[in-house]
């Protein structure tokens, strides 16, 4: 049973690696085997602790990417440059491997799976992570709720779930897309990634707004719909908020996350757009 | 009994300075739960309220005229990072609690923005805690905290409450906003007290 705050002893649990899956050239997802694991609310992280054969241990804090099962859940864990526990989990880590971690922790950054406001989720880099974690339960629990993903990434190579995030835009007609990148000049100048975005990457090369999916066959009668994915160049501004983005009338319920600067920039954006301080949620990583 | 994790040494750079399950970070990582709230100094108020309902209030004139100490310190946060010999100014507790009366044993940090957390009176006297307005010799940015924040660097660093504008000093002890949801009520970085239980 999920739970909103934590409550009671929170103890270390064994993780054992079932799977891993990179998702990017420097992201790894680790599928993870954890009797005793309660489940937990999307949003929320736990803390993972390694410890060498001499008794010394580091511990850090990840996002959980997965939606709620018991003795079970995923995390994606971004490499950073010589970080020491990130190096491990995305370059060592390897099948039948064990660490401890205990959560879940941190009720703030959760959303209810009942909460009915439209859903706006905001992800700079692997501040994707926490946030789809509530795209997986939004389908998990088959919530009714509309879901706008504003994604900015640094090129589209740099997209964790890019596969799964077309595919459920495509799916669902409650969730909509929207990639923002942030280093085109650079990407220009490597060849793209072959994927089954390649039409959005090149769409990307051109800059500007473009759509890969048309709307599907409207029913007769039928209001069409924003197209399911869509890309953008450059950074988040508040031209872009307002093409993407539920607006601050329709009362959704509002996750940052991702680095401090990208967190402050959005969070200041969204204030200036009119959406009200309290429904804007935020979490962070990385020094400033 | 901790598992061993096959395969992992770490880079072993923990220095004697660092509580348990803790790592050394050069940046400033900025933790906070919602957007940062704009705080004017021309509005800016601290308002120590007692058990009684006494109050008593500076504006940030009278406040910034307050004798002012430098403070280097080591801080901590729950999110396992730690920065060491951080350097700060600001006003010490004991100098804007003198001459209050009370009898409370805790007090909640009440911030713009709605943030609170609670601490124990005591943790908040003798040389440990300032309101502090400048970090690294500039004004304390908004990201920080500022214009001012508390600073309580003895706990781990959600005590030290960002925008804060006052202090409800209390008989009882209640929670504040991280504590409501699972965190320590105490938070000692040396004890590892990180959620409650721990």
């Amino acid at each position: 049973m999920a739970r909103a705050a934590v409550s009671g002893r929170l103890t270390w649990l064994v993780a054992t690696v079932r799977e891993t899956k990179d998702e990017t050239a420097t992201a790894r997802t680790l599928l993870l085997d954890v009797p005793g694991w309660p489940g937990h609310l999307a949003g929320q992280h736990v803390t993972a602790k390694l410890t060498a054969a001499d008794g010394y241990s580091a511990q850090r804090s990840y996002s959980i990417a997965s939606a709620s099962a018991p003795d079970y859940l995923e995390l994606t864990v971004q490499r950073v440059a010589d970080g020491e526990v990130s190096s491990y989990l995305t370059e060592i880590a390897a099948p039948g491997d064990q660490f401890e971690l205990r959560g879940p922790i941190g009720g703030w950054f959760a959303w209810p799976p009942a909460d009915p406001r439209p859903l706006l989720l905001l992800a700079g880099g692997s501040g994707i992570v926490p946030l789809m974690s509530m795209i997986r339960t939004h389908e998990a629990v088959k919530s009714r709720t509309s879901v706008q993903l504003i994604y900015s990434a640094r090129t589209p190579d740099d997209v964790i779930y890019a596969d799964e995030l077309s595919q459920r835009a495509r799916v669902s007609p409650l969730i909509v897309v929207s990639y923002l990148y942030t280093r085109l000049t650079r990407w220009r100048k490597t060849p793209a990634r072959v994927t089954p975005d390649a039409e959005v990457n090149a769409a990307a090369k051109h800059g500007g707004l473009f759509s890969r999916h048309p709307a599907p066959p409207a029913e007769p009668g039928a209001a069409p719909g924003p197209p399911p994915v869509r890309g953008y160049a450059g950074r988040l501004s508040a031209d872009v908020l307002a093409k993407t983005a539920f607006p601050p009338e329709l009362n959704p319920a509002v996750y940052a996350c991702g680095p401090s600067g990208f967190v402050e920039a959005a969070a200041e954006l969204l204030v200036a757009a009119g959406y009200p301080p309290d429904v804007i949620k935020t979490e962070r990583f990385g020094p400033n | 009994m901790s598992v061993v994790t096959r395969g992992f040494t770490g880079h072993r750079r923990d220095e004697a300075r660092l509580p348990p399950g803790q790592y050394l970070e050069r940046g400033f990582p900025v933790l906070q739960a919602g957007p940062t709230p704009p705080v004017k100094t021309a509005t800016w108020t601290f308002t120590i309220t007692t058990e009684t309902g006494a109050t008593t209030r500076w504006d940030w004139k009278q406040f910034t005229a307050l004798p002012v100490e430098d403070i280097t310190t080591d801080i901590h946060c729950v999110t396992q990072w730690s920065k060491l010999g951080t350097h700060w100014r600001g006003v010490s507790l004991d100098t804007l609690l003198d001459g209050i009366e009370t009898n409370a044993a805790y007090a909640m940090a009440r911030s713009y923005g709605g943030y609170t957390t609670n601490l124990p009176l005591p943790d908040l006297r003798d040389g440990k805690a300032w309101v502090a307005y400048e970090y690294d010799g500039k004004p304390l940015p908004p990201e920080h905290g500022g214009p001012a924040r508390l600073l309580v660097p003895h706990l781990y660093f959600w005590k030290s409450a960002k925008w804060v504008t006052g202090l409800d000093l209390m008989t009882q002890d209640k929670r504040g906003f991280w504590e409501q949801l699972g965190y320590h009520d105490y938070g000692d970085p040396w004890r590892e007290q990180r959620y409650q239980g721990d």
